[in-house]
């Protein structure tokens, strides 16, 4: 049971959830794209880990994508957008940096907590893998609801789909053509963000969702 | 065994008719002082002795006995056993403390005659608390101890904050009893036999025992100081003279604790699963509450208050621990976490003491509390200086003093506990151990900071730079206790083996036998697991430290020159450049007080060109009394003002309200079925 | 004989450390120097310094009281009793089961202390500013090393650092999540701990925003060389701890075999010479940080163990 793929199928998960606690501690922009990037990279790992294990070679194709497009070409996309709307600055958070990590790691308690006690009969390193997967995702949503510029919350989108992949992987049956459907939509849904911005930059000289909410007349 | 115990403290009581009427007498007061105090003393001398001897002796018979006092159909029934004996010692050594510490410091009290007649029996209520076997008896031993104290608390009524304390504290005494009479009236049942006896025999339900639980953690909570019913502690305890707030932090706090253990663990039956969790959520948040507290006040004997609340919450912790083992079955477990929250008992009350007597001594040398005012008192008062560095070494949990052994007991038991297997415990479980730990790393800054700013440096005004060395009996009082300190953290397998007893009739298990580990060390579990042995720490301390002193003064140097202070060159500051109490709790502020207290320091600077001053100002908000204790106070007020309309009704208004009660009265009967 | 042997290990695991802690400390600094491309002082200069300042006179500020000349001793003792009580090259020695990690950190933490104290002692402000910063990283570290002994201990099932050394040692032990963060959050406090970059920096001692050298800075003579020994023992403490419990491949059990002996020595001066060349190259790589960025830095220690003694708790194979 405690065999080496086991830890290092643990190891790689953790350090999923630890990319997730170092996103939320960032505060700045470009910073942030950064550890995106280590963020996809280490999904990348972990579902290549998973291919090996569960000797299932459609999931190296999966990694290669997470790798490629979310490690790369996303990240330098979103770096050339925020230098096209020159917001290089620092990111606002509706909480600060010390409760939000102890917000995020109450989920992680909340989601360990959930995930082993539902599935307490299935595989245990399935049930584990999906605690981990359970802990991004809502580390994800914790991000989008803590912060106001709009990249990153685009940002906290992404990786709580990294989630998402990763419980998929771990469930032992995605297959390819799901991960298709899914990258596609990913990448569409990040053009359109992306041309909403450009828009509302030009519109408003800002990207800030406090701002935007006034001018739309809900004053906070 | 008990009845040694009641005449003593009979003799206790008969001493407070005589402290009033040589109050009264002309010149009577210096004698009543002396007399008082020492006749207290020494008849807590032999009570100590006695539940001594019945706790190492005689611990597993149980000396009972009924007096025709009180509820006709009940008497007044007392009974020592192993609990009641060691809570017993506990006070006793406290009030025999404080009453050696009273014979100097009593003689600076200005109206004595307000102070001595209510302190025997406010020793004598707390005994009476701790033997009381019947429901009855407890309750009015009780309020007994809440009015002594509260009487010893305004004894210094010309100040208007004094005041304020003794009202505070006396509301929140008597709702504490209002809920404990609660409980113990769900505990008799409708058969009414208030006897702790029959209490025992009796099986609740698990709704009664639930509500019974919640009751007594409001009443003797709100009594030890847990949060957030803790209010009138930091105010009642610095307001009643110093001897006095040494007995009511050291000690009345755990006589609540032992109201808490005697309901919970003994009357109440076997625990539920969830019991635990309520006591170790409360316990860790009042652990950190308390000493965050503590760090932002500039009084002493505030800081040692609020550090009582801390002390409290980290037994409360421990005792949470045992509640769950209990409720577990885990027996072995139980008894090391038990023994952890008994321990950390009779720590705190020695320490806590020994801290009181000292910030007592202060401010009859110096006039003043207020730490921004003093300063380089080691250099006037230098014995003071070294018991309360023993007292704050103590309390900060280092080694080799006592305080660390029982920290280190919590957390042994808090390793043991993954195998509970509740979630909800799970989750609890380490977060109250990494509150346990935060509580601990700044209580250590807050002593740094009381002692430091107090004693060291420069004296920060004239009545600091003035002050005189204390009374040689006080200052026997807290030497003894600092030994004390000493003995319990180098030798704590023989205090831990005093324990046994107690634990194990609460718990059902006990840890093994600690006198004969190999070298005097502790080892709760097993030897492969884990062991401490405090002796041989605080050897090698002092070996270490003399050789490294003698080597160096024989083959390197050991001159010495007087200088200037080097401040790095900056010539002749002021005593009043140096660090004041606020400003060493600066950067704590910053890090946890913008959260917890919305703590906010605002600067005005004058505009330039004008030569007015500029201004700092540090906001502290207590979140606590403003989100619960104002509303009330507020909804009380308005409630109040409306029944007030009561007062001016005319005859006919009067008449028609009794009529309308007959008529509902009446209804009410025909409809019940 | 054996209690014999057995002191004389003990005794030369004391002296050891006492002889070892001036070179690592030379050793770090002559491999920062390198870095940035400068000569650096000789690798036995803090012996040199040491003699020196040994040999000094001490000047007293007027006010300073019996405290102050006290404090240095204890500190020195304390710091050289949990040297001498982590296992360096051999585990399981006489005395390590006086004391175990959390005894270990709570004396260096008394150490911590009474130096905070005597900043304060002199009445400058100079030593407030030391202590209520020092009070205020170690508010920080100091929980988050214990949840860190948590972890360690809920895996090896002891807090005897002995029993932590073989249990690493032994195949039992996999590539746990919760030991990975717990490296992560130690490496963070021992740097907090040693008064490194990013954290303080010990090269200067008269930058205002210094920590450690604030709270030193009216100690000379023989006082300031044992609180500089004091500092050097304490960064051996940490670098052997880590070895100890994260590295313990070539400690020797306990046993007399010189061969095995013999590895152990080797084996723990190499990681000691690693360890110093990552602190060096550490410190070269990253900045200072402002002093209230590091509550954010530690913080993050805290909560990265925090979150490894939770999962132990909720599961045995995290």
């Amino acid at each position: 049971m405690h065999g080496i793929t086991f830890d290092i199928a643990h190891l790689l998960a953790g350090s999923l959830v630890v990319m997730s606690f170092v996103q939320l501690y960032q505060d700045r922009l470009s910073a942030l794209i950064n550890v995106f990037a280590a963020h996809a990279l280490v999904l990348a790992l972990s579902v290549a880990w998973q291919a090996f294990v569960q000797e299932a070679p459609h999931l190296y194709i999966t990694a290669v994508i997470a790798l490629v497009f979310k490690a790369i070409v996303i990240p330098v996309a979103l770096r050339r957008i925020i230098v096209r709307l020159g917001i290089h600055r620092e990111i606002e958070t509706v909480v600060g940096v010390g409760p939000a990590m102890l917000l995020g790691i109450g989920l992680v308690a909340l989601s360990m907590v959930v995930m082993l006690r539902v599935t307490a009969d299935a595989d245990p390193l399935a049930r584990e893998d999906l605690a981990f997967a359970l802990s991004v995702v809502l580390l994800g949503l914790l991000m989008m609801v803590t912060r106001r510029n709009a990249v990153s919350q685009v940002i906290g989108f992404m990786s709580l789909e990294n989630g998402l992949v990763l419980a998929a992987t771990g469930a032992k049956g995605m297959p390819l053509v799901v991960e298709i459907s899914v990258a596609f939509s990913v990448l569409i849904a990040f053009i359109v963000i992306g041309i909403f911005l450009f828009r509302i930059r030009e519109r408003f000289d800002t990207v800030d969702m406090q701002a935007m909410d006034r001018f739309r007349g809900e004053k906070r | 065994m008990v009845v040694y115990a009641l005449y003593t403290v009979a003799a206790l009581l008969v001493l407070s008719p005589i402290a009033v009427a040589l109050g009264v007498a002309p010149r009577g007061a210096s004698a009543a002082t002396s007399l008082v105090y020492g006749a207290c003393l020494i008849v807590t001398l032999v009570l100590g002795a006695v539940a001594l001897l019945s706790l190492l002796k005689y611990s597993d018979t149980i000396s009972a006995t009924a007096l025709p006092l009180g509820l006709p159909w009940l008497g007044a029934h007392f009974r020592i056993d192993a609990l009641a004996a060691f809570f017993l010692v506990v006070i006793n050594l406290g009030g025999a403390a404080a009453s050696l510490f009273a014979l100097g410091y009593g003689r600076h009290e200005e109206t004595p005659q307000r102070v001595l007649p209510f302190y025997p029996a406010y020793l004598a209520a707390m005994n009476l608390v701790v033997m009381a076997d019947d429901a009855f008896s407890f309750l009015v031993s009780w309020e007994f101890m809440s009015l002594t104290s509260w009487a010893l608390v305004i004894a210094n009524h010309r100040l208007a904050e004094n005041r304020r304390a003794g009202f505070v504290y006396l509301l929140m005494a008597s709702f504490g009893t209002l809920a404990l009479l609660l409980a113990f009236g769900l505990l008799a049942g409708s058969g009414g036999n208030y006897a702790f006896d029959a209490i025992r025999a009796a099986q609740p339900s698990a709704g009664i025992t639930a509500l019974v639980l919640i009751l007594v953690l409001i009443g003797a909570g709100s009594k030890a100081g847990l949060v957030p019913l803790h209010a009138w502690l930091p105010l009642a305890h610095p307001a009643a003279p110093s001897h006095i707030s040494a007995l009511m932090s050291g000690v009345m706090t755990k006589v609540a604790v032992y109201g808490f253990l005697r309901i919970v663990f003994d009357l109440l039956g076997p625990p539920d699963w969830w019991w635990s969790m309520p006591v170790l959520a409360l316990g860790g948040i009042t652990a950190v509450m308390g000493v965050l507290y503590a760090l932002m006040q500039r009084d002493i004997k505030r800081v040692l208050a609020y550090s009582t609340i801390e002390n409290i919450g980290i037994i409360f912790v421990a005792l949470g621990l045992a509640l769950a083992f209990k409720a577990e079955g885990l027996a072995f477990a139980g008894a090391l976490a038990l023994t952890a929250g008994l321990f950390h008992v009779f720590n705190h009350s020695l320490f806590k003491s020994l801290l009181f007597f000292g910030a007592g001594s202060v401010l009859n040398a110096t006039g003043t509390r207020d730490m921004e005012q003093l300063g380089g008192l080691i250099h006037r008062m230098p014995q003071t200086a070294f018991v309360f560095l023993a007292g704050c070494v103590a309390i900060s949990a280092l080694p080799p003093l006592n305080g660390f052994v029982s920290e280190w007991l919590t957390f042994q038991a808090i390793l043991l506990s993954p195998q509970l297997p509740s979630w909800g415990l799970k989750l609890i479980v380490p977060a109250a151990g990494a509150l346990l730990a935060l509580s601990a790393a700044l209580a250590a800054a807050c002593f740094v900071r009381a002692f430091g700013i107090t004693f060291l440096g420069r004296a920060r005004s004239p009545a600091a730079s003035t002050a005189q060395e204390t009374d040689s009996s006080s200052l026997a009082a807290m030497y003894i206790l600092a030994a004390l300190c000493l003995l319990a953290g180098i030798l704590p397998g023989l205090f831990i083996d005093a324990l046994a007893p107690v634990v194990q009739s609460l718990s059902g298990g006990r840890m093994p036998p600690q006198g004969t580990a190999e070298w005097l060390s502790i080892v709760p579990i097993a030897e492969s697991r884990s062991s401490y042995n405090g002796l041989l720490v605080f050897v090698f301390m002092i070996v270490s430290g003399a050789t490294a002193a003698f080597a160096i003064h024989r083959l390197a140097s050991d001159k010495v020159r007087r200088g200037p202070a080097w401040g790095c060159g900056y010539p002749a500051a002021g005593p009043l450049t140096q660090y004041s109490a606020d400003s060493f709790a600066q950067p704590i502020r910053r890090v946890f007080g913008t959260v917890v207290f919305r703590a906010r320091e605002i600067g005005e600077m004058p505009p330039p060109g004008s030569t007015a001053s500029a201004r700092l100002t540090v906001e502290v908000r207590d979140l606590i009394w403003n989100a619960l204790y104002a509303p009330i106070a507020v909804g009380i007020a308005f409630g109040a003002e409306q029944l007030n309309h009561l007062q001016f009704l005319t005859i006919r208004r009067y008449l028609s309200l009794v009529f309308a009660a007959l008529v509902l009265l009446l209804l009410a009967l025909a409809i019940w079925p | 004989m054996a209690v014999i042997r057995d002191f004389a290990f003990q005794g030369a695991q004391m002296l050891l450390v006492l002889l070892l802690s001036p070179l690592l400390t030379g050793f770090v600094r002559k491999v920062k120097a390198r870095l940035l491309r400068r000569q650096g002082p000789p690798l036995l200069q803090p012996y040199r310094d040491l003699i020196r300042l040994m040999r000094k006179d001490v000047v007293l500020a007027d006010n300073a009281s019996w405290l102050f000349r006290v404090i240095p001793y204890f500190i020195f003792a304390a710091t050289w009793i949990a040297a001498s009580l982590v296992p360096t090259f051999q585990s399981g020695l006489l005395f390590s089961w006086s004391a175990d990690l959390i005894a270990i950190i709570a004396v260096l933490g008394s150490a911590r202390f009474f130096l905070a104290l005597a900043g304060l002692d002199v009445g400058t402000s100079f030593g407030g500013i030391g202590s209520s910063r020092e009070v205020m990283i170690a508010s920080l570290a100091e929980p988050a090393m214990l949840m860190i002994v948590f972890t360690l201990a809920l895996i090896a099932g002891s807090t005897q650092l002995s029993t932590m050394a073989a249990f690493m040692n032994s195949p039992e032990v996999g590539l746990r999540v919760s030991l990975g963060l717990g490296l992560i959050a130690l490496i963070i406090v021992a740097i907090a701990e040693n008064a490194r970059i990013p954290v303080d920096n010990p090269a200067t001692h008269l930058e205002l925003t210094m920590v450690h050298e604030a709270m030193v800075l009216e100690y000379s003579g023989r006082h300031l060389a044992l609180i500089e020994l004091a500092a050097a023992l304490k960064l051996l403490v940490y670098l052997s701890l880590i070895a100890c419990l994260f590295a313990p491949w070539g400690m020797s059990p306990p046993t007399a075999e010189p061969r095995l002996l013999i590895i152990g020595v080797a084996a723990y001066v190499a990681k000691l010479a690693v360890g110093g060349v990552l602190l060096a190259v550490f410190e070269t790589a990253i900045a200072k940080m402002r002093v209230f960025r590091v509550p954010g830095f530690l913080g993050a220690a805290l909560m990265l163990a925090l979150l490894a003694t939770l999962l132990r708790f909720v599961s045995r194979s995290f």
